[in-house]
């Protein structure tokens, strides 16, 4: 069996977001997801992708310290409560149908470690295949996916700097300190 | 939070400028290796939650106060636009035209050097600064916000 690290690593994955859901307590769930997260980022890595595994690591670290900070200062919370039958039929059946979906959506994807847009001969003319071989002489830039994200297809980058833009002034308007016209509550 | 404990603080002193360091060369290198504007943004900002978590929020805010920090927020993104509207009126009219290689580096065979491709390095260095200035303003921000302690109350 080829790849054998690869399922092992994605079984860690799955142990740790299950542990993460089925857990009590806050902190030991906040650590799950990061150990999954981590455990996701090697996965880019198997799959030669080491931009992706990059942002994904440092988001990853960014995220945990983020959610310990949160949790630490107000772990009260406890999830408590008893299982409503109804409600369990209906998650486990559209998980069922996910699954299903999901794995019709696995068949047609190209064979695991196949390099897809290179081998194809139906995908010579695509942009992709333009990329890989003009890229370097269009744009002088040796990693490709830095030449797609800001020549290329920079205006999609844009859009994503305007969403990161427009989060963090919500975040900045909803958590600031003194709003400038104080609240009438009930007048 | 006054801090942690002086073993934490010795070495966060110690650790804090490498991880600047290693943020600045993730950015600068992005379009020769893997990396790029948001992982060294992120890595810029995860220097800046070190010395946060180790010393306390006060004195990361003397360091880089709010206000400072959203004006580089704002000044990433105005450069990463600008950088797009130059190469707009540069040639043909076309959005984030790559105007430096396509008009002086056309010919010259650049690639693998640190000064190439143009635009590309320019923008990666502006979107850094974006993403390192927000994130940092984000975590600043919960970090100050305290749940049960209503705006309202304190005026």
């Amino acid at each position: 069996m080829e790849n054998l690290e690869f399922y092992i690593l994605l079984l860690f994955v799955i142990v740790g977001a299950l542990v993460a859901v089925e857990t009590k307590n806050l902190l030991s769930a906040v650590i799950c997801i990061g150990a999954a997260g981590f455990g996701g980022s090697l996965m880019f890595l198997f799959l030669r992708a080491p931009d992706i595994a990059i942002t994904q690591i440092v988001v990853e670290v960014l995220a945990l310290v983020i959610l310990i900070r949160v949790t630490i200062s107000r772990d009260k919370t406890f999830i408590s409560g008893d299982w409503e039958l109804v409600g369990v039929i209906f998650s486990v059946g559209f998980l069922l149908i996910i699954f299903l979906a999901g794995i019709k959506v696995f068949d047609s994807l190209p064979e695991f470690g196949s390099p897809s847009f290179v081998a194809n001969s139906e995908l010579q003319d695509t942009a992709s295949q333009h990329y890989i071989e003009h890229g370097v002489n269009d744009t002088g830039a040796a990693n490709i996916v830095t030449s797609v994200i800001l020549d290329y297809r920079a205006y999609d980058t844009l859009g994503e700097a305007t969403v990161l833009f427009t989060s963090i002034v919500g975040a900045v308007i909803i958590l600031r300190k003194h709003s400038r016209t104080p609240l009438e509550i009930g007048s | 939070m006054k801090g942690m404990t002086v073993i934490v603080k010795t070495i966060s002193s110690w650790v804090k400028m490498l991880v600047f360091l290693f943020g600045i060369y993730i950015i600068l290198f992005g379009h020769i290796t893997p990396g790029g504007g948001f992982a060294g943004g992120v890595i810029l900002a995860c220097s800046y939650v070190l010395i946060m978590l180790a010393f306390g929020r006060e004195y990361a805010e003397e360091n880089l106060s709010l206000k400072l920090a959203s004006k580089l927020d704002c000044t990433g993104a105005l450069i990463f636009i600008g950088i797009a509207l130059i190469g707009f009126l540069y040639g043909g009219f076309s959005f984030f035209y790559n105007f430096i290689q396509q008009e002086y580096l056309a010919d010259k065979d650049t690639a693998f050097h640190l000064i190439s491709a143009g635009t590309i390095p320019l923008s990666n260095i502006a979107i850094g600064l974006k993403v390192g200035a927000s994130l940092f303003l984000v975590l600043l921000l919960l970090s100050a916000f305290r749940l049960g302690e209503s705006p309202e109350k304190e005026n």
